[in-house]
């Protein structure tokens, strides 16, 4: 990878956060004139490749190669002399002051000492017609829509940096229209040699801009190719590391006895969140839910579990209409969440582990029905004990506990308040084999146990191996339920890639 | 149980109320002595008791807040609404019963509107009670029409500077607050939520707590608890004085919540440490006082004392020494 040519390139980079390795021995080269997506599942390392390219970490090893030139990033200002800008999701710009003022922070020319606001803002006014904008400089930035500040951020970058364009999940708020006006500068910017890196969750933007991509999975480098040559699969089976070829229809087991229909969501969904959806569970049965990040899966768990509320369609609970507006709704029918993000969602980092596992139950009890300490310790060790959870002791904080200790852990928080539904997104993901082994076997055997489980997961040898049905998400809507031998990764990676009119 | 006790006696917070006693002993040979007179006991320990029971009764209902995450900047003004409100009502007949009674009232009403702003509104808590910081204290001088209102109600008084069991009021009714939240927050699942709200609410509320019915308890206890504080403070001067009544006591509840080890990050919190807190304020006041150096002095010693607290609790502070000194394990 070392012929010149390259407007920015990581060799060999790999970088150890204390035990984890985040990134390894990954290459990455963007040409001028391109627009180079990088694509990967959450914890592949594609924000900590960026955060390398643009300063913000060092790399543990490899080398940061700035057209040609071996550079050391100290900070973002430093990547910013080199020429590479960076726009990310929220736009960090600031609200409160005039578009002309977040154009030229930091760098506003000055007459006799004092900022010279007059020439700040036509020079603003020139700079925003290239982008196709017709506002006022002088307005306050806030006031304009979402899709507007990101286009002042991008020109913002371009103005200051003006090689190399880092665009991360800049379209995740925006509607179509508005991401069809930032694909045109995107292009508009391409044409006068820019670099761009663009980095979203949609495939379909993917095709739309980029000219090549690169796949990341478990921080290692999958694959960098140009996309002419790419279908929709390729990249899905790229990303979820499944290959398509080998997999046939898997012998499927004989259909379990399915018990009676336990919940069943009709029509339901919320604006802006998901697509209204279609979905009864059995008990004893686990349904499989399947999709790409941002394709709405962890959205349709909210709102099962009333953390969000669902504004159209009805729910039934063992036969009888419920209604499911928030978690408390949820856990006096028996529901139970363990949210994806562990550390921002489930785990109280500061209490113990035995507070951690009773507080659900001492939830659901209410405020006057205390379980006292031993009762509280009983609980905790028989559930600890049954989750195998490793802690030298139920009162340290679960904070000092490995990530698979905590999922098990919560998981147990729900399993002691004796549900019937188990809600379980993303359970295995960044924990060890063995906690990751231990939480599949509990699956198995809650749904021999006869509960009802919904569980997503991007890991699909492991979907296919405990679900009975699987449920594919795509663009916030359900897509496809996949039944009998449909269920294996092919059909799966199929379904999460096609298009509604095929494409390639 | 008993060791529980014993363990909690050994507190970071216990040792500095002692060190601070001896301190004052040192300087003041007289501090300990305790006499027996007209029914009731006199001393500067007792004084410290006495005058250390406004901003330990604040504490307590702070200690709530501050562990859900919060912070209310409104209890002075509250205190001042709450001793306007009861000296007004007694100067205009009623009798004394209804005007604490009415009083409470403003004060839990106050308190709930604070919790109305952080939990239904979702406004920072710093903010939210800035409001009623600010409004409270107008309003109370609205109610006194601009005079410190002074009366000769028996009963007031008697809340504010009788005796009980030999013991100063004001204490006396501190020390029951203290068992009874102690005993509400600890015996009842309270605590556990609270701590849970604090530490992860987002988490809290996907586990099946009802958040925000929590911050309307804990804001309204906090401001009951100001109003308990300010019918003290008037009953002791005999009158309502809207412009100084619990003037910056807000800033001293907060500091014996932060010295009992509660920190403004919310989680674990200690109802009793809270109250050593108060204690240990107040015997440096009183201290320097008995001492003779001159009252400026207090504000410097309070400043120091806030920069010790806030060095040991600093994360710097908790890389060097790995047994964090200002955070206890499991509280019950």
């Amino acid at each position: 990878m070392a012929e010149a040519g390259y407007a920015l390139e990581a060799r060999g980079i790999t970088k150890v956060f204390g035990l984890h390795v985040a990134l390894d021995n990954v290459d990455f080269g963007l040409r001028p004139g391109e627009v180079h997506a990088l694509l990967g599942e959450n914890g592949a390392g594609k924000s900590t490749l960026i955060k390398i390219l643009t300063g913000a970490y060092q790399p543990t090893l490899g080398q940061v190669v700035a057209e040609g030139v071996p550079v050391t990033l100290e900070n973002p200002q430093q990547a910013q002399k080199y020429g590479i800008g960076t726009v990310y999701q929220e736009v960090n710009l600031l609200p409160n002051r005039s578009v002309a003022e977040n154009l030229f922070l930091g760098h506003q020319p000055t007459r006799f000492g004092l900022v010279h606001r007059r020439k700040m803002e036509q020079d603003s006014r020139v700079i925003l017609k290239r982008y196709g904008l017709d506002i006022d400089p002088a307005s306050e930035l806030g006031a304009h829509s979402v899709a507007v500040q990101q286009i002042v951020a991008i020109a913002r970058a371009v103005e200051l940096s003006g090689k190399v364009l880092i665009l991360d999940e800049p379209t995740a708020s925006l509607d179509r229209n508005e991401v069809e006006r930032l694909f045109e500068i995107i292009r508009d910017l391409k044409s006068q040699g820019l670099a761009i890196v663009f980095i979203t969750h949609f495939l379909d933007q993917v095709f739309a801009v980029a000219d090549r991509v690169t796949i990341l999975r478990n921080g290692k480098l999958i694959e960098t190719r140009a996309l002419d040559d790419m279908t929709r699969t390729d990249v899905v089976r790229l990303m979820l590391g499944k290959d398509v070829a080998f997999s046939g229809a898997t012998a499927v087991e004989d259909a379990r006895p399915l018990g009676d229909v336990l919940v069943e969501f009709k029509n339901y969904g919320r604006k802006r969140s998901v697509h209204p959806f279609n979905i009864s569970i059995h008990k004893g049965e686990v349904v499989g839910v399947a999709g790409l990040l941002g394709s709405g899966r962890t959205e349709m768990a909210r709102i099962m579990f009333g953390a969000d509320a669902a504004d159209e369609g009805s729910v039934t609970v063992a036969g009888k209409p419920a209604s499911i507006a928030r978690p408390t709704d949820a856990i006096a029918h028996g529901f139970g969440f363990c949210p994806e993000d562990r550390k921002a969602e489930g785990i109280f980092g500061d209490l113990s582990v035995r507070e951690n596992i009773v507080i659900a139950l001492q939830g659901k009890l209410g405020w006057f029905s205390a379980l006292n300490r031993d009762e509280q310790m009983e609980i905790a060790g028989k559930f600890g004990e049954a989750m195998d959870i490793r802690a030298a002791s139920l009162d340290m904080p679960i904070k000092l506990l490995s990530g698979g200790n905590q999922q098990k852990a919560i998981l147990s928080r729900w399993l002691a308040t004796d549900p019937d539904f188990l809600i379980l997104d993303e359970p295995t993901r960044g924990i060890d084999v063995g906690a990751h082994a231990e939480i599949v076997r509990t699956i198995n055997r809650l749904r021999d146990e006869g509960l009802a489980l919904v569980v997503i997961s991007s890991e699909l040898d492991e979907v296919v191996a405990y679900s009975s049905r699987i449920v594919v998400m795509r663009d916030r809507e359900m897509v496809a339920e996949l039944n009998g031998e449909n269920i294996n990764p092919g059909v799966i990676v199929q379904a999460i890639a096609n298009h509604r009119e095929p494409a390639a | 149980m008993m060791r529980r006790f014993l363990s909690a006696l050994a507190s970071p917070q216990v040792i500095a109320l002692v060190g601070v006693l001896l301190i004052n002993w040192l300087l003041f040979p007289n501090f300990f002595r305790i006499t027996w007179q007209d029914g009731r006991l006199f001393g500067s320990v007792i004084d410290v008791l006495n005058r250390g029971a406004p901003v330990a009764i604040l504490a307590i209902g702070m200690v709530g807040v501050i562990a859900t995450k919060g912070v209310d900047l409104s209890v002075g003004a509250v205190m001042a609404m709450a001793g306007a409100v009861a000296a007004t009502m007694v100067v205009a007949g009623y009798p004394a019963p209804v005007a604490v009674a009415a009083a409470l009232t403003v004060g839990l009403l106050c308190g709930l509107w604070n919790g109305f702003l952080v939990a239904v509104l979702d406004i920072q808590p710093i903010v939210a009670t800035l409001v009623l910081m600010v409004a409270g204290r107008g309003i109370a001088q609205l109610i006194t029409e601009g005079f410190i209102v002074t009366f000769n109600d028996p009963l007031l008084i008697f809340i504010g500077t009788g005796s009980f069991l030999g013991l100063p009021m004001a204490a006396v009714i501190a020390i029951c607050l203290l068992i009874l939240v102690t005993l509400l927050v600890r015996r009842t699942a309270l605590g556990l939520f609270i701590e849970a709200v604090g530490v992860n609410r987002a988490a809290a509320s996907l586990a099946g707590i009802r958040s925000r019915m929590l911050l309307f308890l804990v804001y309204g206890l906090s401001g009951l608890c100001a109003a308990i504080a300010g019918i003290i403070v008037a009953g002791d001067i005999r009158g309502a004085d809207a412009n100084n009544a619990g003037l910056w006591l807000e800033l001293d509840a907060i500091l014996a919540v932060v010295i009992g080890g509660t920190s403004l990050l919310g989680g674990r919190f200690s109802v009793p440490l809270a109250v050593v807190g108060a204690i240990i304020i107040q015997a440096m006041n009183t201290g320097i006082l008995v001492s003779g150096f001159p009252p400026e002095f207090n504000l410097i010693v309070k400043a120091a004392l806030i920069f010790l607290v806030l060095i040991i609790q600093s994360p710097m502070a908790s890389r060097l020494v790995p047994t964090r000194l200002m955070t206890r394990e499991g509280s019950k």
